[in-house]
This record gives structure tokens, sequence and C-alpha cells, in this order.
């Protein structure tokens, strides 16, 4: 996607940082914690504090972790990798430094596919996965003069995956983060939790004429959702393009997203001025994997989305753009696949993206807390494939369901809402309906043929809506040519 | 002398064993010794209280007949070593009042193993010192004098308050740690053995950080067996370091008084430096000719990259070290000097609460691990101290041990050497070489300086090999039959 300007059209180069949190019990070197929302300092080892002596010891889980997410964006694993320390001081990093990998991370080159919304496929290359320790957090807001620190997230286990600048717009960055996020969901190596800080994106941004040298790029730190991600990006690019068209130059410089207004704005530069002094962290051995370890973890992969995209296209005959909307997180395709299961799929991919998510969305619901279980789900659909409700009063017994979380059968009971397939019982209703419009049925006679639908309407009220369709349209035709 | 204080540790232990004293009369003598000593300054801080509870856990299980190897051994620990609930220094201002919630992996082994704690002994600050001149809480004095001069000795160091107490029969025995030698070295200045073990030889957790990867604990002991025993206790895998070594310790104390009949030692010709006094190649070719009499060969070999361990060392050590230290930021234990912003408080606590050789040192290592430098520097070093090791790797295909003189001389008085960081940087030449190739060392005393003052020769191994630097150690120890003792003896009857 290009960007017009003044001067004619620009290309925009993203290449993001994501940080995400590992899902694990403990942190990354320390036995201690990893609960979220704990009270302030009471998930801290004398590990993650820095007490004189103490000694960090990898966490063999977060290790599986990190592989496993590697495996999931198709990445080369490096079987030798090295922790180094990134030296910087700040209040909450208690050891003045951060164990992180610097030269030679755990995992390698990757790729993924994204999905665009006009069903092209899009691949974006990975650079690294590092594994790396989070900080501790500085409370600013607790004393009018100080500033109070607390250590309950410092040695948590991070993955930062970098990719490539293969993005080539806000829409492809937006497409990039929820991609990853939701292999990492599926592996279950990160929540992806953003608002609770599981998942941050730094954004790297330059922009250039098409086919261009790559210009100076400006990094737009911790960025916290999709939505902020594709603004902050937006805005970034048209700033620089604005900034060159005056004929100024870009600073390289780390910049902030300003959610509230909207814009980037540049860190004050003391912030940014580190040397890191990366070096080999001594009290950590090289980490070296086994290959068979390796090779048992892939084995061990649950499908991934794109696989379980392409399968739903293939067993389910559902569209691509179907069968993407529902692999895209794991728990959905999960209560698809339970709905559909031996019934007809293109019905069940219906009520679960238009009808379920449709009410999921209203009221921000995520699939694991829906008000509709999937069998109860699946079961209104056996409803509708054996007669006994009509589309139109399934829709009404699915308004009943999500209301009242009970399910489909003893609502139809409870209310009498059973499709009326009597063919004596819709011609009564449609007598009963034809005696009072004797003007219309006239014009419908005269060739207003339109008018059916009204007749149809008419009985379908009179039998609150139980008539079956089917039905009531063939003998409504007999009965007006008759 | 008490004559409790004259005994070895093996002496002891078989005294408290035969029930000719108990743990809790070992350790009241040597409370009243520690007290004799305090004019050395070798302690920090006295624990009488503990070292008899300690003693009187001992006397329940000796009269059980369920003696622990150590029990009833009362010794000194480095002030480096983080003991739970006794405040723990590091000889630093920064430190001051830190009471760790927990003890270090050596010293919890060698209290279950029935050790008796005396007192946290001097050191140099955060372990950066050849002398005991550094700490920030006053220099310790050696017990030993220039005869015929009252003027006070420095002890070496680090370990410069272990080496004194054990010397001046202040502690059974000490431990220390040793980064380029602040073992060997004071041991060598205060006429005692001190053994460095192979880097992951001994746990590190708990020992308060100086170059993580050079720190060593070791035993500092009146002779050879006791190191052997001492380190016994010490050494094992601990899964909260993970640079300790994942095997069993074999029996040390057996190797000692074993025959070197047969060995090979390898003398190493780049060892004989400019400058050397002739005195020290003198003990050194006695020392040759003590091994050829029990019946050892002595080989020549070569470590041709010795010249440039000194120079590796003060960079891999100080940038290690600028790093472990920055963690001491007055934010969350030990000093804290207020200022107005979050950096001028670093400034504020850091500047006044480190001393002028650990300044240089975190300002060397920033030096050498900044952007632009650390190709040149670091980065350089890390191929030099590969090719070190694999100089002592080539070396040890012709050779069972090493011998070398400890130190390039005898202990210099308080005042001497000190204006110049390089010439007290020159101390460690022979030690220094062994830490980056991480091997076992052990400094043995071997005779007097034409001063009158203690030397050591130093006996180094293959990684893992304690057991023969034990019995080469022994074979010095007894061919040289050193009985000099000091001239302040705080173990007095």
């Amino acid at each position: 996607m290009t960007i017009k300007g003044k001067s004619g059209d620009w290309e925009v180069v993203v290449g993001l940082e994501i940080h995400a949190h590992v899902t694990s019990k403990a942190k990354l070197f320390s036995g201690a914690s990893t609960t979220f929302g704990a009270p302030p300092n009471t998930q801290v080892s004398t590990v993650d504090a820095a007490f004189p002596g103490m000694l960090p010891v990898i966490n063999r889980f977060c290790v599986e972790q990190a592989v496993k997410s590697g495996l999931g964006l198709n990445a080369q694993i490096n079987l030798t990798s090295v922790f180094d320390r990134k030296n910087y001081f700040y209040a909450d990093l208690p050891a003045g430094y951060q164990i992180s990998q610097y030269s030679r991370p755990i995992v390698g080159k990757g790729k993924i596919v994204l999905d665009m919304p006009d069903g092209s496929p899009r691949e974006i290359g990975i650079t690294r996965l590092h594994l790396e320790q989070d900080a501790g957090k500085s409370l600013h807001d607790q004393h009018p003069s100080q500033t109070y620190v607390d250590l309950n997230r410092a040695g948590v286990a991070l993955m930062e995956i970098v990719s490539e600048p293969d993005i080539r717009s806000a829409e492809e960055a937006g497409a990039y983060l929820k991609k990853v996020r939701s292999i990492l969901r599926y592996l279950g190596t990160c929540d992806g939790n953003m608002e609770e800080g599981s998942l941050r994106c730094d954004c790297n941004v330059s922009v250039r004429k098409p086919g261009g040298k790559l210009g100076t790029r400006c990094e737009i730190k911790n960025v916290n959702s999709v939505r902020f991600v594709m603004q902050a990006i937006d805005y970034e690019a048209r700033r620089q393009i604005g900034v060159l068209e005056e004929g100024g130059k870009i600073d390289q410089e780390t910049r902030l997203f300003d959610a509230a207004k909207g814009e980037t704005r540049p860190m004050r530069s003391k912030e940014e001025s580190h040397d890191y002094r990366y070096f080999p962290d001594p009290d950590l051995l090289p980490l070296v994997l086994d290959k068979a370890w390796v090779e048992k973890l892939r084995a061990g992969l649950p499908e991934l989305p794109d696989a379980k995209k392409a399968r739903f296209v293939k067993d389910y005959k559902l569209s691509p753009y179907d069968a993407g909307v529902l692999a895209g997180e794991r728990e959905d395709a999960e209560y698809f696949e339970i709905v559909a299961k031996s019934r007809d799929p293109k019905l069940a991919s219906n009520w679960v993206t238009v009808e379920l998510f449709g009410v999921l969305n209203k009221s921000g619901k995520t699939i694991a807390d829906s008000p509709v279980k999937a069998q109860d789900l699946g079961e209104l659909i056996d409803l509708i494939a054996d007669g006994t409700l009509s589309g139109r009063l399934a829709k009404d017994v699915f308004a009943a369901m999500v209301e009242t979380g009970k399910d489909a059968k003893s609502i139809v009971a409870a209310k009498g809402l059973k499709q009326v397939t009597d063919a004596g019982e819709i011609e009564q209703a449609i007598y009963a309906v034809l005696a009072k419009e004797p003007a219309a049925i006239a014009k419908y006679r005269a060739g207003n043929a339109k008018l059916l639908g009204y007749f149809v309407g008419q009985v379908m009220k009179a039998t609150q809506g139980k008539a079956n369709p089917a039905m009531l349209n063939e003998l409504l035709k007999k009965k007006l040519s008759g | 002398m008490s004559a409790l204080t004259a005994l070895t540790l093996a002496q002891a232990r078989d005294g408290l064993k035969r029930k000719d004293f108990t743990a809790r009369e070992l350790s009241l003598a040597y409370i009243k010794a520690v007290e004799a000593a305090r004019p050395l300054n070798a302690f920090l801080k006295e624990t009488p209280e503990r070292a008899l509870a300690m003693a009187e856990e001992s006397d329940a299980r000796l009269a059980k007949g369920r003696a622990l190897p150590l029990d009833g051994v009362p010794i000194a620990v480095k002030d480096l070593f983080c003991t739970e609930g006794v405040e723990t220094t590091a000889g630093s201002k920064i430190l001051k009042g830190f009471v760790p919630p927990y003890e270090s992996t050596v010293t919890a082994n060698l209290w279950r193993a029935g050790a008796c704690m005396l007192g946290k002994t001097n050191l140099d600050e955060f372990a950066m010192g050849s002398s005991n001149i550094t700490s920030a809480y006053g220099h310790v004095e050696s017990p030993w004098r220039r005869p015929g001069d009252n003027r006070p000795l420095v002890p070496g160091g680090s370990s410069g308050g272990s080496a004194a107490a054990v010397a001046a029969r202040a502690a059974l025995s000490a431990i220390g740690t040793d980064t380029g030698g602040s073992i060997r070295q004071p041991a060598s200045f205060c006429g005692i053995v001190g053994l460095k073990p192979t880097y992951g030889r001994c746990s590190r957790w708990g020992i308060v950080a100086f170059a993580s990867s050079l720190d060593q604990a070791g035993p500092m002991t009146r002779d050879v067996r006791d190191a052997a025993i001492m380190l016994q206790a010490m050494a094992g895998h601990d899964p909260r370091d993970s640079t300790s070594a994942d095997m069993k310790a074999p029996d040390f104390e057996q190797a000692v008084g074993q025959s070197v009949k047969g060995l090979k030692i390898g003398i190493p010709k780049e060892y004989r430096i400019d400058g050397m006094p002739k005195e020290i190649e003198a003990l050194w070719q006695r020392g040759i000719s003590w091994l050829k009499d029990a019946g050892a060969t002595a080989v020549e070999i070569s470590l041709p990259m010795t010249r440039y361990a000194l120079a590796t060392y003060y960079i891999i050590a100080p940038a290690e070290a600028s790093s472990n230290l920055a963690r001491y930021d007055g934010v969350r234990f030990g000093l804290r000097v207020p200022g107005e912003t979050l950096d001028e408080m670093y400034e504020n606590t850091r500047g006044a609460g480190f001393g002028a050789e650990v300044r240089r040192r975190i300002l060397i290592g920033t030096y050498v691990l900044s952007a632009g430098y650390y190709d040149a520097y670091y980065l350089k070093a890390q191929k030099v101290r590969t090719l070190i090791a694999r100089d002592f790797d080539q070396a040890f295909q012709a050779c069972d041990a090493i011998l070398t003189p400890t130190a390039p001389s005898a202990a210099f008085a308080i005042g001497e050497k000190m204006d110049d960081p390089i010439a007290m940087y020159l101390n460690d030449v022979f030690t220094v070489p062994v830490n980056l190739a991480g091997l076992p060392g052990i400094s043995v005393p071997a005779g007097l300086s034409g001063e009158g003052l203690p030397l050591g020769l130093q006996v180094i191994g293959r990684a893992f090999d304690e057991a023969m630097v034990l019995r080469v150690g022994s074979a010095i120890e007894s061919a040289a039959k050193f009985e000099a003792k000091p001239q302040f003896m705080a173990g007095k009857a």
C-alpha cells in the first residue's frame, strides 16, 4: 500500500518487535510466581530482587515454551544459544542489568503468512525470537514526590519476536500482530492478553519512495493494542512524509504513542541514550538443546491456524474467508467443530460467525464466556434440520438461549414454539387472513405478485411465526390462484 | 599458646572423637583467641554465641558417637559469604548493615558438617585487592613481622582476614574466595595452606559476586590435610548455581600423603619473570628437588600465553564486576544517600559507598564493555583466555601437575606499593592464569624469605583433579617442614 503525499506516492516500511509474556507458573530465572494482579512485591524472590550472591537458574519450561513458539513461527531453532546481560540503571531493574539474548538467540529466522481481508496471502519474515526477563514496574502515582517500585513482574519470562521490515502498511501490521498472537495462543505459550500487558509491541517505521532506499526509522515504544499499533503507524508514516516533503530530515529516535491524542511524540532524549554494554552472562552456561527433544516438541505441536483454516476449507467446504475467521482463535475453532459435528458445516459456520459472533461482539464477550454452549447451538441446528423449527423461529429460540442460558429443546417446549407443519392448521390460518383481505386478493390476482409476501407475513403473524414457511408458501399460492 | 589452638583440624577432630576435650572447650579457646587477635583487625564480626551454640550441638552428637566430619571445628568465614542473620558487608560501606535472609551454600555445607562459626573476616572491598588495604573497615595486619623491623605487614588479599586469623591461631581454619589469587597469595604471605578448587567445584550461591566466571571458594588451613578435609565438606553440586559442576567429589583426604613417585611435574619456563627476586627462584628450585627426591620427574613445559594473563584478567574481572556491582544502587538494601533525582541518588550512593579501588575497577570494566571498545578489549581478552586454557590443556598432556611460586615476593609493609596499582596487580602474576583456566591450585608454605617472611609454592592441577594438587602439595609440605610461627600468636596459653 502507498500513501499519497504532495510529491507523489510513498511506501511505508514497518518492522515490529513483539514482547510476549511466556505462559509459565514461575519466572524465567527464579521460582517466584507470575500470577497477574497480586499485591505489589508479593511475588519476588531474592533472585528477582538481585540480592547479593543470588544466581539465576533457567526455567526449563520457559525454554520449552520459546522453542514451541519458534516452531509455530516456522523458524529455525538454535540448538546453542547464549544469555547476555543488557546493562542499564533503572529503579525497577534490580540487578542493573536485564538477562536477555543478544548475538545468539534461541530462535532464528522464520516466517508467517498473513490473512489479508481480500483473501490474498502475504508472507512476513521473522528475524528472531529470544528469551529475556521483564523488568519491574515503577509506580509514579502513589506519592507526590517519590516513585514506588513493584517487582512482581521483575524476572517474568518474555519472548521478544522481531519481524523483518517486510510490513508495508498499518493494516498489514495489524494483521501480523493478530496472526502472531493467534499462533502463540494456539500453542499456549502466551495468553496474548494485551490489556494486562502480556503482549506489547514496538513499531519501527520509516517511509521511502516506492522501490527507493530505506528511510531513517523511528521506533514507537510499548504500544498495547492492535488498533493503537495501526493508528500509531499510520500517524507516524504521515508525520514522516510531512517532514520529508517540507524538506526536513527524519531523526532516528524513540517515540511514544499517545492513545488519547492519536499521535506519536519523541521520548526525552535522556531515556534513549543507552550503551547497554552487552556481554555473555557469566552466571549462565550457554543453553544447549537436545535435537531429539526439539523434534519431540515439534511432533507434539497442536494444529496451527493456517493448517486448521486449510482443513476447514477442504473438509467442511467453507469459504477461505469463513474458514479464516473461524480458525483465528483456537477456542472459536474448537467451538465451531463441536457445532459442526455430523451437521451441515455451512449452517454451523453461519450460526457461529453471524449469530453467535454478533451476540458476543455486542456484549464484548469472548467465546470462552459465551452464554450459549457449543453443544446447545448444535442441538438448535438439529431442530432446524428435523423441521421442528423454521429459520425464523430458530433465531427467536437462539435469542432466548442467549437470554436464559437454557438449551433449545426446553425453550421450544416451554414457549410452545414448535413449527406448525399440519397442512390443515396452516390452511385455517390462511382462510382467516384471506377472509379479511378481499381488496388485496383482487390486486394480487390482477397481477401484483409482490403481495404474496404480504400475505405470508400476515399468516406468520397469525401463527406467531410457527407456520412452516415452505408449506405456507405453497398452500397460500394454491389458495390465491384458486 | 593454648594446647588446643596449636592443633591442626585433623588433630582436633581426632581429639574430639577421643573425648580428650569437648567442642565447647575448643570453641572457647578460639573465642578467646579471636578476642586476642583484635589488634590484627582480621575479624569484622565476631559471633561467639553462635560458635558456642553450634559447639554444644556438636558435643551432643559426639557424645552419641554420631560425629559429623567437622563437628566442633571453629572456623572463620570471609565476609563475602552471605550468612543468614549475620551482617555481611563484603568489606564495603555500601553493604553496611546488610543482614542476609539466606545462607550461602558453602557455609551451609560447613554447618551441616558440624563446623562452628567464629565470625566474619575482613577482606579487600568486594575482594578487589592483594593486600587487604582496600577494606572500608580498615586494613588487616599480618601476624608476621620482619625480624628486627616492627613495621606492620600486609597479610595479602583479598582473603587477608581469613589468612591472618588462621596464621595467628585465631581460627582452626577459614574459608576464602579466589578470583585471581585471593586465597593463595595471602596463604603464601601468612605461611598457611590455601586451596583454590576447580571452578565449579564449590557453589557460588550466596557469595557476593566479584567476577562470576573466576570466583571460587576454597579453604585456608594450617596444613594440606586440613585443606582436604575442609574441601570435602564445602564441595558439591548445587542446582542453584548453574556453573556448579554436577559431579561427585572423590575422597580428598585420601590423596594427602600419597607418594608422588613416577609423577611428572611441569615447570613452566615462562614463569621466570623479569625482576623476580633470586630467593623466589631459589625456593622454586628447592621445590623441584624435593619432588625429584620423592621420586617425581621434573619436565619443562611451556605456557606461552602467560605474559598476557594479567592484562586479560584485568579486563575480564573488572568487566564482570562493573555489571555485578550495578545492583548496589541504594534502592533495595545497604547504603542509600538521597538525591533530588534517581540518577543523583545513584551517584550519591555509589560515590559514597564504594572505595577508590572498587570505583577504579567499575570504571575499567565499564570502559572495556563500551560500544567501540568491546571488540578491542573484552572480546580479545575472552579469546586470549581461551588460549591460556589451551596452554594448560597442552601442558597437562606432558605432566600431572605444575609447580610454580605462588607470588613474586614475600609480604610487603603497609604503605609499600600502595600508590601504584600496576605494581599491586603484579602480585597476581602466577595465580591469575589458574583462575582464567578454571583450574585447581594450592599454595603450600615452603620456606622463609631472606627477611624471615613466609613464601609459598603453588601446585596447579587438571580441572577437577584437586586430589593430585593435594597429593603433590603434601609432598612439598613434608619436604619443606615449614614450622616457623608468626610473631603474633593470638591463641596463647
